[in-house]
């Protein structure tokens, strides 16, 4: 009914006010003209069509039936895509699979939309033959009589009620509420430990404690991936980084628990020639000819300060370019990182480099208890 | 078109149901008073509707996702069909969202969509509130309404970080990190913030399934009520209007609710569903499965968020490295700075402008035809001050990549940042002030002395000058909707209340001055054309020719 409604519109208004209209089509604006007819001057402009030329709109109307009829002919040929031809030979595996009927269904569904977008844009702008209206703005706020009553009506509520002529009542209401408000607060608690002193140690300190237990040294580093010990005669070559953690994390660690221990645990291990290497003080044993451990977890918000500079012996935190010389300490060079990376203390043990100890101080990010 | 309709009824499909919820609701009578109900045109009406519509679009393919996600992190080994991590161990959270990328048909398209919804949600809700801020669609009675859109900002960030750190790939992991990272940095609490949030120690096994229950529930639910008072408040308020010809303050001038805007929007709908899917289909974005499962220990170059989260990474980045430490306990100023106060500005200062702007110019009145950004020059200067301190951030955030695209020294691009930081939004905010008042003499030129028309006339004395013609009504509308400053900062504000004495009453008149001072009168005088200027000597004899 409503395309039958638009149709009547459309083919009775040129008729019904076709001389009128005529005249602002026909003549370029005189003032007589303009005062008669401001409100069909105004909407010209707009592309809302009032006077509809019949066999323009005819044209108007087939365009915008093809669009519509693109847009059918795009949705059955998604449904078609999806129930023929997606699921061929055991459905869809793998990346190519994937990446083809990313395009069909993607490619017809957008085509879908737009072009009943595009249709109903044509249809709006060449058919439609509502004219611009004008409405009031009707204020807002209520008149200072209601705003009043409304007063009188609340506060004579407020003492029928008898809370504000008993305050024993109002005080203990709100003495009642106050806790009501913390309770869901008390519940929460049990969303984590507390942090305790867990922030202090790594599990480097088990592993070694584990290994100086069976009477050696230290725990022999691993590399990340390979879970391979690692001999000082392996990394001899200056100039090379690696990623390390301490031997039996993925054993001796629950299963659940591996990742965030490596989180905490991961390791480079860098072998910066030996005359350029500067030990820091109180570390002088810490290293081996050079080869040294520093935490990966960057001391600005964590990320793995994992780029390594050769030349320049610079560990770079790619997140927000946090600088440490790998010489010096892991001292910051740039960025904005407060902290050097903590350095592991290493040593030999039968050819394999073992670290002796956990880290001294607090790995990865500051926090309040830190000190 | 009202003759052949007056007597008609309604078809019985329309009818019958109208009557039945009518007779139940009494709707009827909304329906009739609402249904013609005008909205004003202008483009820029419609980039908050590309925010209403990519959040629908967010919730149905949302809801699509959730169907095969797996908010899990427990370890798995893949065996699906993306054969280059076939046997790697993996979080189910990841293996699933590769198995709705490369076996579930559609998936992947419904993936990108949602991705590239978002970025679009976000984008155009910033775009809307840049344009409802430049033309101070903000003001009286819309502060509610410019309140609730920048809240559905904060939330549209919180929601997008949340949402792209389920996959739990390489990338998203690394968000997370920075997340932890900058969460323990609070003061007193943030340890505490730190394991509550994620269950223990970084990474755990709850943030993921907590993460999620916060994407898909909580912060949706929330944005959705947002939206839907957004939504109310405009409908009831009506829409502002451009200062142009037929829109006033009292009347509202524009096409009916039905059936012309209603088609329209609906055609919008689908253009930016659309368009949506267009990009979904053929612009690649968050390829997790070439980033790989999360491994604390690893880590790409040139790891990127999303873009509403840029700033973040930026003021992160630029920030030297001050940290304090005393009496047992550390405050990390380098990310206790960056993570609160850029955004803490932006925001906050764009939630108390029209307070702020109500308290210096004293104008407590209803406005709802819109300003041309010209026409006040203080409040376009210092919203171009903040998108240049936002924007420079924004850039910050992607230092690595422009050093690297542009081959600059990464430091330089830092300190760069570091200096422009400051330098730009103060410089952003002369310039744009200049170019306002610029543009006002331009106006007042028009007004007062016509268009140059092209038309070279030639004195009997030899000289030749060109005609100027009176600007065309339509424009000279535009022109004349400049409030031109009263001569003086009223002394009572409109409840006649008195300026408040003392040195918040002085800061007060200071600002009102300097916010009003350099304005520029933009008025028809009382002649009409340039050319009877010279001759202008009694006003009042001349005004009767018009």
């Amino acid at each position: 009914m409503s395309d039958e409604n638009k149709d009547t519109a459309g083919s009775t208004e040129p008729g019904e006010g076709g001389g009128a209209r005529g005249r602002v089509i026909g003549t370029p604006s005189p003032a007589r003209d303009r005062t008669l007819l401001a409100q069909d001057d105004i909407s010209a402009p707009a592309g809302v069509g009032e006077e509809l030329d019949e066999a323009s709109a005819k044209r108007a109307e087939r365009v915008v039936a093809t669009f519509f009829l693109v847009a059918f002919a795009a949705s059955v040929a998604f449904i078609a895509y999806y129930i023929g031809w997606s699921g061929r030979n055991g459905g869809m595996h793998g990346v190519t699979r994937a990446r083809e009927s990313n395009f069909w269904l993607g490619g017809l569904m957008a085509l879908s939309f737009l072009a009943l977008a595009a249709g109903v844009t044509i249809w709006v702008r060449r058919l439609m033959t509502s004219k611009p209206i004008v409405q009031e703005r009707h204020s807002l706020q209520a008149d200072e009589e209601t705003r009043a009553a409304f007063t009188k009506d609340f506060l004579e509520g407020a003492s029928d009620s008898g809370l504000t002529k008993r305050p024993l009542l109002r005080r203990t209401l709100l003495l009642a509420a106050a806790p009501l408000g913390l309770a869901p607060l008390v519940l929460l608690r049990d969303l984590g430990p507390l942090p305790e002193k867990k922030l202090r140690t790594t599990i480097w300190g088990d592993a070694v404690k584990k290994a100086q237990a069976q009477g050696k040294k230290g725990v022999r580093l691993v590399v990340d991936g390979t879970d391979k010990p690692l001999r000082v005669s392996d990394f001899s070559s200056p100039g090379g980084m690696i990623t390390v953690l301490p031997e039996g994390i993925e054993e001796d660690v629950p299963e659940d628990q591996v990742l965030t221990q490596t989180a905490k645990a991961v390791t480079i291990l860098i072998n910066v020639p030996e005359d350029e290497f500067k030990p820091a003080k109180g570390r002088e044993n810490w290293h081996i000819n050079g080869i040294v451990a520093y935490s990966k977890v960057c001391t600005h918000v964590g990320c793995p300060a994992a780029l390594y500079e050769q030349t320049t012996h610079h560990i770079l935190c790619p997140c927000h370019q946090s600088t440490f010389d790998a010489t010096d300490a892991a001292k910051v060079v740039f960025g904005p990182a407060a902290r050097p990376l903590p350095q592991l203390p290493l040593a030999v043990e039968d050819g394999y480099i073992v670290a002796t100890s956990d880290y001294h101080e607090p790995i990865g990010p500051s926090f309040w208890e830190r000190g | 078109m009202s003759e052949a309709t007056a007597g008609a009824t309604a078809p019985k499909a329309v009818e019958g149901p109208l009557n039945f919820i009518d007779d139940r609701l009494g709707s009827t009578t909304f329906f009739k008073r609402n249904m013609k109900k005008v909205f004003p045109d202008h483009w820029s009406f419609m980039l908050g509707e590309i925010a209403l519509y990519s959040f629908i679009i967010l919730l149905l393919t949302g809801t699509f996702l959730t169907l095969w996600f797996k908010p899990s992190m427990n370890e798995v080994i893949y065996n699906g069909s993306y054969t280059h991590l076939k046997g790697v161990q993996m979080s189910e959270a990841y293996a699933s969202t590769l198995h709705i990328s490369f076996d579930v048909r559609g998936g992947l398209l419904m993936r990108q969509i949602h991705h590239w919804a978002a970025i679009l949600f976000m984008a155009s809700i910033l775009a809307h509130m840049l344009r409802v801020f430049f033309t101070g669609a903000y003001r009286k009675p819309r502060e509610l309404n410019y309140l609730i859109g920048i809240s559905m900002f904060v939330l549209g960030m919180l929601e997008g970080l949340f949402g792209y750190s389920l996959p739990d790939d390489l990338l998203s992991g690394t968000g997370l990190r920075i997340t932890q990272g900058v969460l323990e940095a609070i003061p007193l609490v943030g340890t505490y913030g730190y394991m509550f949030l994620f269950g223990g120690e970084f990474p755990g096994q709850d943030i993921v399934p907590r993460l999620y229950m916060l994407h898909i529930l909580l912060i949706p639910g929330l944005i959705l009520g947002l939206v839907t008072a957004h939504m109310m408040i405009m409908w009831v308020q009506k829409h502002t209007a451009m200062p142009v010809k037929n829109q006033t303050e009292q009347q509202v001038y524009g096409y009916p609710f039905y059936p012309v805007f209603m088609a329209k929007t609906g055609a919008y709908f689908l253009f930016t569903f659309g368009v949506i899917a267009l990009l979904g289909a053929f612009a690649q974005i968050n390829p997790i499965w070439l980033f790989g499962p999360y491994d604390p220990g690893a880590i790409s170059a040139g790891s990127q968020p999303d873009w509403y989260m840029g700033v973040l990474e930026g003021a992160l980045r630029i920030m030297p490295n001050w940290e304090v430490s005393a009496w047992g306990h550390t405050v990390s100023f380098n990310v206790l700075i960056p993570a609160t106060i850029p955004l803490g500005i932006v925001f906050g200062g764009a939630m108390a402008w029209p307070f702020v702007e109500q308290w210096v110019t004293g104008d407590k009145r209803h406005h709802h035809v819109n300003t041309r950004p010209r026409n006040a020059p203080i409040r376009t200067a210092t919203g171009i001050a903040a998108v240049t301190f936002y924007g420079l951030l924004w850039l910050a955030g992607a230092n690595d990549v422009l050093a690297d695209k542009f081959d600059l020294s990464l430091y330089a691009t830092t300190w760069f940042f570091r200096v422009t930081i400051f330098v730009g939004p103060f410089l952003a905010f002369i310039i744009t002030k200049r170019i306002c008042l610029g543009l006002q003499r331009k106006d007042a030129d028009v007004v007062g002395h016509g268009v140059e028309s092209g038309v070279i006339l030639m004195s009997p004395e030899g000289r030749f000058s060109e005609r100027h013609e009176p600007a065309r009504e339509e424009q000279k509308a535009v022109l004349l909707s400049k409030e031109n400053t009263r001569p003086e900062a009223p002394q009572r504000d409109a409840n006649g209340i008195p300026a408040a004495k003392g040195p918040l009453g002085h800061l007060r008149s200071r600002l009102n001055r300097a916010w009003t001072f350099d304005d520029i009168p933009v008025e028809e005088h009382e002649h009409e054309h340039g050319e009877h200027a010279e001759i202008e000597g009694g006003k009042q004899s001349h005004e009767i020719s018009h």
